[in-house]
């Protein structure tokens, strides 16, 4: 896509955030993904005339990390966690079944472009296993079933929220632009802390 | 009695306790105000004698590496926040920012202050979008209160502080690997010496510190180090926090003095789940070495856990029971550090992708016994052969779980596969709903 004169100034705001512009090439390519969905050609171009770098510099780091695609991802991407704690508690069976359910293998996409599956690695959350991520949120303690629900959900429009989250679930482009440092207004919707968070403090008090 | 001593985590049950004002409503931003009016070294001395030691793993003591840090040198100092929490098992950092990022930003304006940097980072993970709203949104409120920008509180110290989102690279949790990324770089590590210290952040000198190292800090100048060093044990003091997971009855965060034991805190927490029993457990991640039901009892403290042979690591307790297979768990850990690997040092390139041809046979029941001796060969050759310790992590799991489950591996060979059902180790019913 090529991009407006307004995402073009925002490119400039993001590379006035640091020291160094090189520096910008994160949120930048977090940046491309909010417009395009994932790194585009057009993307990687833009980025090396900003920062005064060749395409294939930017390609480089672009390819190293794992959140940067080289292809479109569904409006609601699904991560199921299979490391080892996440796995063994049920996280093989949900990235099992849920493949099956979707009819996709992994890095794969619903024919309607609405979702698509990854395997991730352990997500910060171990103690909600399994732990499912969507677009980046946390769906905690998740079962076979409530991910299928959450899929289905997706596809019709209608996703249920995140565990820890905002009130309404965004699409992969929205998040990626709260990645780019953009803010979306969201930050006091949803818990401060879910049941396993506070545990400690409350057995603190007395409580059970 | 509890146990329990609740610092970090005091507040969290407050339903604003990530706000700027239910921060400031529980005592926040007042250390900041003690600490601008000592002198810079004078929050060094405080925080070296403190005791206080890094909480991302390492363990270094936080106040030494601020000390590091060259005065009078007329360059520009960083300090920069790791919050690249990725190792497995590991999610104390994350419900932190989730709950009170004030708190980070607080230990953040003092320790750019002591070690006169006015340009600090936090380098967080990509993958938490709701608590990069939390942490951007409060670094906005905190900018809105004078807390940050130029002149903070009218004490003549200038701090920008800039939220720096990562996009999936566990290597970047390492502090020279995060700095090229920050950089703009592929990240991977670097060459030490230099350290950060010296040669950090566009090779200027640079204090890389954890989360929860970082957010200590104000509640050390606030209460002083005889309430901080009351807490603890002799070389390990204060408080931190554990993170219970896996097989237990109710998994979650526990905020207790270092030097608490898993058999405490089983019993603070409920226990394994019910009808089974404990058979192996991570002190600290998936790099420290596992331990087993012989380790009950053992200091969770830096010196205890390494006296009986792993380490404290993040103090991420992931909890096994007896009906979760340790080979599939040790290969799973494997082929996170291969897929992990930056590819920058061959031993660990080509290591951990050997270590999962292995495992994988082993698991599927196919090789010999002579693949357990090679498979300790391999780590031998693997371990301290390479810029960081990523490669050295792949080797703690293997070689522990050789050390007290050998005979598990055998039976995988001696079955022809495993023999262990996975169902068995999920938390579903056969139908995968709970």
């Amino acid at each position: 896509m090529v991009f407006t004169s307004e995402q073009l100034a925002v490119m400039d705001s993001i590379i006035l955030r640091y020291p160094r512009k090189r520096s910008a090439i994160m949120p930048l390519l977090h940046y491309v993904q909010s417009i395009d969905g994932y790194v585009t050609n057009e993307g990687i171009e833009v980025i090396g005339e900003k920062l005064e770098l060749a395409t294939a510099e930017v390609t480089a780091v672009s390819t190293f990390y794992t959140q940067y695609k080289s292809k479109p991802v569904g409006e609601y991407h699904v991560g199921v966690c299979t490391n080892t704690l996440c796995a063994v508690m049920g996280g093989d069976a949900i990235y099992e079944s849920i493949k099956e359910h979707l009819n996709i293998g992994n890095d794969e996409v619903t024919a309607d472009g609405k979702v698509s599956v990854e395997h991730i690695e352990c997500n910060a959350a171990c103690d909600y296993a399994p732990v499912v991520m969507v677009n980046w949120e946390f769906y905690d303690n998740q079962t076979v079933q409530s991910v299928k629900d959450l899929v289905d959900g997706a596809r019709t429009g209608n996703p249920p929220a995140p565990t820890r989250g905002p009130k309404t679930l965004r699409t992969w482009k929205q998040n990626s632009a709260v990645l780019a440092g953009i803010s979306d207004g969201l930050a006091n919707e949803g818990l401060q802390a879910g049941e396993a968070t506070l545990l400690g403090l409350k057995k603190s008090k007395g409580g059970n | 009695m509890s146990k329990l001593t609740p610092v970090l985590s005091a507040h969290w049950d407050e339903a604003d306790s990530f706000t700027i004002a239910g921060y400031k409503r529980n005592g926040g931003y007042t250390a900041v105000a003690k600490a601008l009016a000592m002198q810079p070294d004078e929050v060094i001395q405080l925080v070296k004698d403190s005791g206080l030691r890094g909480r991302g793993g390492a363990g270094f003591p936080t106040g030494n590496k601020w000390g590091f840090i060259p005065q009078g040198d007329n360059k520009e100092h960083y300090l920069v926040v790791n919050a690249d929490e990725s190792e497995p098992g590991t999610c104390k950092d994350t419900p932190l920012l989730m709950a009170n990022p004030h708190v980070l930003i607080e230990g953040i304006i003092i320790g750019s202050y002591a070690i006169r940097a006015n340009h600090a980072f936090i380098y967080i993970r990509g993958e938490v979008t709701h608590v990069i709203r939390r942490v951007q949104q409060a670094i906005t409120d905190a900018y809105g209160a004078g807390l940050l920008g130029k002149n903070i509180l009218g004490k003549g110290f200038d701090l920008e502080l800039v939220l720096h989102v990562g996009a999936g690279a566990y290597i970047c949790g390492e502090e020279t690997a995060l700095l090229d990324s920050l950089e703009g770089f592929r990240g991977q590590p670097r060459l030490r010496p230099p350290f950060p210290a010296i040669a950090g952040l566009y090779a200027k000198p640079t204090v890389v510190n954890n989360v929860e190292s970082i957010a200590s800090v104000p509640a050390i100048v606030n209460n002083g180090v005889a309430w901080f060093t009351a807490m603890g044990t002799e070389k390990s003091k204060g408080f931190t926090l554990y993170s219970l997971s896996g097989h237990v009855n109710n998994p979650g965060q526990f905020e207790a003095p270092l030097g608490i034991t898993l058999r405490e805190l089983l019993e603070l927490s409920g226990g394994i789940r019910k009808g089974h029993k404990l058979k192996f457990w991570t002190p600290g991640g998936s790099s420290t070495p596992i331990f087993t039901d012989q380790h009950l009892d053992v200091p969770l403290d830096y010196e205890g856990v390494s006296a009986a042979g792993s380490m404290l690591g993040t103090k991420a307790l992931q909890i096994f029971d007896e009906t979760t297979c340790v080979v599939r768990a040790v290969l799973r850990w494997t082929e996170f550090y291969k897929h992990e690997s930056c590819g920058k040092c061959t031993p660990c390139r080509e290591g951990t992708w050997w270590l999962v041809q292995v495992l994988k046979d082993l698991e599927a029941g196919r090789g010999t016994e002579a693949d357990l001796d090679k498979l300790l060969d391999l780590c031998d050759n693997i371990m301290g052969r390479s810029f960081c310790a990523l490669a050295d992590g792949a080797a703690s799991p293997i070689i522990s779980s050789l050390k007290y489950f050998r005979q598990e591996y055998l039976d995988h060979l001696a079955a022809g596969g495993c023999p262990f059902d996975p169902m068995a180790a999920t938390l579903f019913d056969s139908a995968g709903v709970k």
